[in-house]
């Protein structure tokens, strides 16, 4: 049996502007087990990268803040441990893959430089060896020409050899937990092959855990064992990868998984879409977050909040017609 | 087919590489673009894929004057932008206009998503500050946010978000030509399909053409009438959607059409990852670009440049097999 390594209960992270706060991330729960990878999905600005700079304890404050929750890490709970000690289990236990490549990497410092500082800091090997092995990484992550390359500046790069770079550097300190966020967005498919490949490998080699935001369902088809579905600062729907994508129960997994283009289609048809924006997080519904895009909605949708709750084994929803979703399989959606 | 609206013949950009800090010398040439030629009609969809870092940014980035090109010609709308002096360009920029494959590095920080859609229309003197303030808030309806977002600051946006802004800031002067770099990259997929929708009602609409810049085939397939490919600085095939997804000529197209993700997690098995490693635009293979990765290369790829062919239907590839 595997061991828990990360238990995210009940995380809340508030952005506070002016009187009312923005609910970036509004109790959000899940756990993730040593070896195994988490994909966490959702609408753009549901909170997920929010949920991955919590872990890391890099919300700026002001104007964010953890307001409540718990996220115990191999046994330690990460909210409660001193700045010094969080930066010790950060890149070094944990790392993080950033969305934005430009906030990880620094404009007046080279790529290979960068890199090396961080083995140097995490590997108590000298500046020189770091150096090398800065080279190894930047080749494992398929830059040509790594000698070359690590002497050049992140402005040098194309989007996607920064993205490279910065996995480079998460990679290098090879740790218990890493946190990728978008971490192939920026990468067409053939290196994006390539870069799973090589976390998976790692993942075997080292046993780490992976979290993986990505809004690209075929990678989490191909690398995650399970599946967060976030909207509007709440985990709506978990479960195993295969029970997500085959049996989903929650309206908006399902308009999710409409959405995407389909590849084998030979006509051109209009995009199935979700009608409507995500409310203000600001100002949140008094009921289902979804409610107002969902065309399933009941008066009790508007008025009570539907709690995240097992459904079937291992499979939570947070809807309130879920376990009639589940009875009539197969006939709505 | 509508009339030709940009023409780009034998397009180059070379980046030189220095060494050293105090007596930089030069010690070589990144050939990003490599003598591209390619024409777009009006109207149309053209898609550019490749794998990163072939030169697909840096080929929208020249079309937008935002770099000079080392070689040859851009002709828009019958006059070649490289010949065009500062103010010409000026009045040109607001026919051509990009949206940025970054969400985050292209928004000012310090500057509220009202300010940002409004600069372009700022800096072309169009509309009384009223007419803006309408036009900005009917922008931004159009990408799917609201007035309420206006005064806030980029950082404020999750990266979705920040790309529906700069998209409404692209149509602000509405152009002739959009270059969409990755303009859906870093959205979820279903405001992807949102933003697809948007982009294609707004070319019917406003007969747009798009140069649109991805490596997400699915989304090129959807969206585009004719696809490039690029490999390391070159097109090796170019082709009507249909034909180029359908009848893959090239064994690059063919390597890329196999890579793309399986949306089935039961059939999770490791993908084929092409052989070799990604070479080099510094020093870039001989012949053929793509010889040393490729299955069916011959003694003639590793000595002789393949040329674009027409394999009929406008099918173009550059490869010596056929
Ligand atoms: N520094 C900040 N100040 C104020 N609000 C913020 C800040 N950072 C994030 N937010 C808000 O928190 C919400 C969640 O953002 P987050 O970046 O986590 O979204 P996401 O799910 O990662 O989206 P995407 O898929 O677009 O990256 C957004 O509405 C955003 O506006
Ligand atoms: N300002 C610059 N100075 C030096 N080299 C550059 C510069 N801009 C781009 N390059 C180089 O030119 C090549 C092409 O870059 P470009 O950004 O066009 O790639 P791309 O096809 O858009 O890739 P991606 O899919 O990763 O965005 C890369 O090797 C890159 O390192
Ligand atoms: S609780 Fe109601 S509104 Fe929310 S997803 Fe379920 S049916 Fe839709
Ligand atoms: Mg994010
Ligand atoms: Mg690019």
């Amino acid at each position: 049996m595997s061991n828990e390594l990360l238990r995210v209960t009940d995380l809340r992270t508030y952005f506070a502007a002016g009187p009312d706060p923005a609910k970036a991330v509004d109790g959000v729960t899940f756990s993730l087990n040593e070896g195994e990878t988490l994909g966490i999905v959702g609408e753009s600005g549901s909170g997920k990268s929010v949920t991955a700079m919590s872990i890391m304890r890099l919300i700026p404050n002001p104007p964010g803040k953890i307001v409540s929750g718990e996220i115990i890490f191999s046994g330690k709970n990460l909210l409660q441990l001193s700045e010094a000690a969080m930066r010790r289990i950060r890149g070094n236990e944990i790392s993080m893959i950033f969305q934005d490549p430009m906030t990880a990497l620094n404009p007046s410092f080279t790529i290979g430089n960068q890199i090396a500082e961080v083995i140097e800091l995490h590997q108590k090997m000298t500046s020189k060896e770091a150096g090398k092995v800065a080279v190894e990484m930047l080749k494992m992550v398929g830059i040509p020409e790594a000698e070359e390359r690590a002497k050049q500046y992140p402005h040098q790069f194309s989007g996607g050899m920064r993205q490279r770079a910065m996995i480079a550097m998460a990679l290098s300190c090879k740790p218990k937990l890493l946190i990728a966020d978008e971490p192939t967005t920026a990468l067409d498919v053939t290196v994006q092959a390539q870069i799973l490949n090589l976390m998976k490998k790692l993942q075997k080699e080292l046993n780490t855990s992976i979290i993986m935001i990505t809004h690209d369902l075929g990678v989490v088809a191909e690398t995650c064992d399970y599946v967060a579905v976030m909207y509007a600062g709440r985990c709506v729907e978990y479960s195993d990868t295969v029970t997500l994508f085959d049996n989903p129960l929650h309206p908006y997994t399902w308009g999710l998984l409409a959405s995407q283009p389909n590849l084998d289609s030979k006509e051109k048809q209009k995009l199935k879409t979700i009608k409507g924006n995500p409310p203000d997080l600001r100002n949140l519904p008094l009921g289902c977050n979804f409610a107002e895009r969902c065309p399933h909605a009941q008066h009790i949708c508007f008025e009570k909040e539907p709690q995240l709750s097992e459904i079937e084994n291992n499979h939570l929803t947070a809807c309130h017609f879920s376990k009639e979703w589940l009875s009539s399989r197969g006939e709505v959606s | 087919m509508g009339p030709v609206i940009l023409e780009i013949e034998n397009l180059k950009k070379y980046f030189p590489v220095n060494k050293g800090i105090i007596f930089s010398k030069n010690v070589g040439m990144v050939k990003a673009v490599d003598g591209v030629s390619l024409s777009v009609f009006k109207g149309e969809t053209f898609g550019l894929v490749g794998e990163s870092g072939c030169g697909k940014s840096t080929t929208g980035r020249l079309i937008l004057q935002l770099l000079k090109p080392t070689g040859g010609s851009i002709i828009f709308d019958g006059q070649d932008l490289t010949k065009l002096s500062r103010e010409e360009m000026r009045q040109k920029r607001m026919e051509i206009q990009m949206i940025f494959q970054d969400p985050f590095a292209s928004l000012n920080p310090r500057r509220t998503v009202r300010e940002i859609v409004a600069e372009p229309l700022v800096i072309h003197n169009i509309g009384t500050s009223q007419e803006r303030y309408k036009k900005v808030t009917e922008l931004l309806e159009i990408v799917g946010l609201t007035s309420a977002h206006a005064e806030r600051y980029p950082h404020e946006f999750s990266g979705g978000q920040r790309q529906r802004i700069g998209i409404a800031r692209a149509l602000a002067l509405q152009p002739k030509l959009i270059v969409c770099d990755e303009p859906v990259s870093a959205l979820d997929v279903s405001i992807q399909a949102q933003i697809i929708n948007l982009l294609e009602e707004l070319q019917q609409e406003f007969s747009l053409t798009f140069l649109f810049i991805s490596h997400d085939l699915s989304v090129v397939k959807h969206i585009c009438d004719r696809v490039a490919v690029m490999y390391l600085g070159r097109i090796v095939e170019l082709a009507k959607y249909a034909d180029l997804f359908d009848n893959p000529i090239h064994p690059y197209t063919k390597a890329l059409l196999g890579s793309i993700p399986i949306r089935n997690p039961r059939l999770k098995k490791e993908r084929e990852v092409l052989e070799g490693d990604v070479p080099s635009p510094l020093n870039p293979p001989s012949g053929c670009h793509f010889h040393t990765r490729c299955k069916y290369a011959q003694g003639i790829c590793k000595t002789d440049s393949p040329v674009l062919k027409d394999y009929g239907n406008g099918h173009l590839a550059a490869c010596h097999l056929y």
